[in-house]
């Protein structure tokens, strides 16, 4: 007998459906394990991770916090890889709106300026979002230059900038040369929800964007354009849809929201420019993009559950003194699972007899 | 299914039994909030060091944790918030870039207490605390002066905050008075902790050619840096020697643990209130580690300098400080003001360089 993996004849749906949920039962049960390792209560340590954070509204906010940038970023990477446009630059877009929405506020503050700045900011931060996107999906669609490595490398050019910028230019003058803006005026700061708490305006912005991708995705014909050239290019060819101006389209989309989601974090619970505003944002995002399934629903709820690993991560260091490298070690393995559950949609396991047996007697 | 949902509602169970029992103990709840890991070997090192003391003199009356690794972006107020949640009534956090996070929090939680290291703003319920670091660095001027051949000093620093150029300063103060022609490269690693780039302006200062390293961040790479190419080194934050038996001069310690333990006690005392506390060699919260791989005289030059700047005797910034510009900086009094050094933002005649972004 022989275990072997076969191809199946056509995507499982039923395996597809199941198959999140097998990744997190193993992923639970490989975890139990390792806090039975490290001499820790299981069952408790999972509470402490999972449920815990889901208990009250402080933790609640948290993880919303936590989400937004990473749902609205994952969703509009979730548009480019589904066109096939590999965009790994999210990170360097979100700085760039960062940055595009910032000079505003810096040029603004301690004026009189109303209530116009935060919109202002807003559509700063896409903007450069956007441009910042393009300049790897020109080169792609003009010269065939990998977008995947001119994205990423344009990634340290943002993060070089902001930096210059807030060492030089727009240092707070009374910070002590520590690389810092001041704090932004509160007409350059998103509005927080819950008085206390730290839920903003950006949750909403962010819940809104799902939304429209979900429309965008399942009721246009732009959505159907972008599904057909990255499932059949041929069959788009034929069809007549172009796909280099789909690759500008959805590095655009991309970008504008990754720059949006870059300056929200600024303008929000940051409240001015620093250096390592974002601890990879638009890198975990690519994780949430496929978490999700490239699904904006699905999105939502896998960004929604990388932020509760978080949260949880930090109440078991506090909680239970779990270091925070094993909440690491639980997110890599989770990964893990679910790519290797996902292997079960297009392929199945089969037993073959290891000598096939010889036929006799048929010529 | 039926597993999953058996397990979750056990893990409910648990935890909340967990939740009961924690918050029937009366010990006093002491919160760390680090800025790398406990094993940086550094910086994050001597503040759990200083935790451990707190544990070992006290560990009957209160409950301390920790959260490490808490980067100085949007993450560190939730997990200040967090620490002060989860019951906390004095909480330490650990760095520079914590400060707006901490006073947030503070304001928040009005009932908890708040001690943030090496910052200026202060609240009714958040103190400050720092060591006199330029203290050690005088010592360590000197001692690199001596025994530097090619008259250039390797100088790794973290980010142009007063702290740094304060010691920077000292060291360069110090050493003049043994070679007026000493020469000073500085490089910025805008980092407090990163040991490849730590390594790496290592590598840059020697090959322009200085031969005694110093660096204000936290990781013992340039001291391994320095040992490999058979340079001298001072160690920072803590003892490196075991990093450069034949290459650590002398290191700053920081010594955390009494000043730990005094406001702890403070507050178990109900004594404690916001104060600004700055410390040096005198009351040991900067302590030099053994004065090694150097001949008797520089030992000895160190050992009269410690103990005349213990005394009072000697203070680094004696006037009069002449700035970069050739113009003598305001100081009265013998020596400049506490303030002045606190908030140092020039360098002295002398260091052939420019503040980044100044």
């Amino acid at each position: 007998m022989q275990l072997v993996l076969e191809k199946r004849a056509e995507r499982s749906t039923g395996i597809a459906l199941v198959s999140p949920l097998i990744a997190i039962a193993l992923t639970l049960v490989t975890m139990s394990i390792l806090f039975a390792i490290l001499g820790k209560n299981p069952i408790a340590a999972l509470g402490v991770y999972f449920i815990d954070p889901l208990t009250d509204s402080y933790s609640l906010q948290e993880i919303a916090v936590k989400a937004t940038p990473l749902v609205m970023i994952a969703i509009g990477l979730s548009l480019c890889y589904l066109a096939n446009a590999w965009n790994i630059g999210a990170e360097g877009q979100f700085l760039m709106g960062a940055v595009a929405g910032s000079w505003l506020a810096v040029k603004t503050q301690g004026t009189d300026a109303g209530h116009w700045v935060l919109p202002a900011m807003l559509l700063l931060g896409a903007i450069a979002g956007a441009l910042y996107a393009l300049i790897p999906a020109l080169c792609k669609v003009r010269f065939g230059a990998s977008e995947i490595l001119t994205s990423l490398m344009l990634v340290y050019v943002a993060d070089l900038l902001l930096d210059y910028l807030v060492r030089g230019p727009w240092r707070d003058p009374k910070g002590f040369n520590f690389p810092t803006t001041a704090e932004f005026d509160p007409v350059a700061t998103v509005p927080v929800l819950i008085e206390g708490g730290r839920l903003h305006f950006g949750s909403i912005i962010a819940l809104a964007v799902v939304a429209a991708g979900a429309v965008l995705l399942g009721r246009t014909i732009k959505g159907f354009e972008i599904r057909v050239v990255g499932a059949a290019p041929r069959a788009a060819r034929f069809g007549g849809f172009n796909a280099n101006q789909l690759v500008l389209v959805t590095f655009a989309i991309s970008g504008a929201l990754a720059g949006l989601a870059g300056i929200i974090e600024v303008a929000g619970p940051i409240g001015h420019l620093q250096p390592g505003i974002s601890p990879g944002y638009g890198f975990t995002a690519i994780i949430v993009a496929f978490l999700g399934r490239l699904n904006p629903v699905g999105i939502l709820i896998a960004g929604l559950f990388l932020a509760l690993t978080f949260i949880g991560g930090e109440q078991a260091q506090i909680a239970m003194k779990i270091p925070l490298d094993v909440t690491k070690v639980f997110q890599g393995i989770l990964l893990f699972y679910v790519l290797a559950c996902d292997s079960l949609i297009l392929y199945r396991f089969r037993f073959i007899s290891a000598s096939p047996k010889v036929q006799s007697g048929a010529h | 299914m039926r597993k999953i949902l058996a397990a979750v509602a056990a893990a409910l169970l648990a935890t909340g039994a967990g939740l009961f029992s924690a918050s029937a103990a009366d010990k006093l709840k002491v919160g760390f909030i680090y800025l790398g890991p406990i094993g940086d070997l550094g910086w994050t090192y001597q503040h759990d060091q200083g935790r451990l003391a707190l544990v070992k003199e006290l560990g009957d009356k209160i409950e301390t944790t920790y959260l490490e690794n808490v980067s100085e972006g949007p993450d560190s107020e939730r997990s200040i918030e967090q620490l002060a949640r989860a019951g906390n009534k004095l909480i330490f956090t650990t760095s520079f870039g914590y400060m707006e996070p901490t006073l947030k929090v503070a304001k928040k939680y009005p009932n908890v207490h708040f001690e943030h290291a090496t910052g200026y703003k202060r609240d009714k319920n958040m103190s400050t605390y720092s060591g006199k670091f330029y203290e050690g660095r005088y010592i360590q001027g000197l001692i690199a002066a001596k025994m530097s051949k090619s008259g250039v000093l390797g100088y790794i620093g973290s980010f142009p905050i007063p702290e740094v150029i304060s010691g920077i300063n000292a060291t360069m103060l110090a050493a003049q008075t043994i070679n007026p022609n000493i020469k000073v490269k500085i490089i910025w690693v805008n980092t407090w902790f990163d040991p490849g780039k730590e390594a790496d302006a290592a590598k840059a200062l020697i090959d322009q050619g200085a031969d005694v390293i110093m660096q204000h961040t936290d990781s013992p790479a340039a001291m391994q840096v320095a040992a490999e190419r058979g340079k001298l080194a001072f160690g920072q934050d803590s003892e490196m020697i075991k990093f450069g038996p034949k290459t650590q001069l002398t290191s700053i310690m920081d010594n955390w643990g009494p000043y730990y333990i005094e406001r702890v006690k403070a507050e178990l005392d109900g004594k404690w209130k916001s104060e600004d506390t700055w410390d040096g060699l005198k009351e040991k919260m900067v302590v030099m580690a053994p004065y090694t791989n150097m001949p008797d005289d520089v030992k000895k030059l160190a050992e009269d300098t410690e103990a005349a700047i213990k005394a009072g005797t000697l203070h680094p910034f004696k006037c009069p400080i002449i700035g970069q510009d050739g113009k003598e900086v305001e100081c009265k009094d013998g020596h400049l003001a506490d303030g002045a050094i606190l908030g140092m933002n020039f360098y002295v005649k002398g260091i052939d360089d420019k503040i980044p972004g100044k």
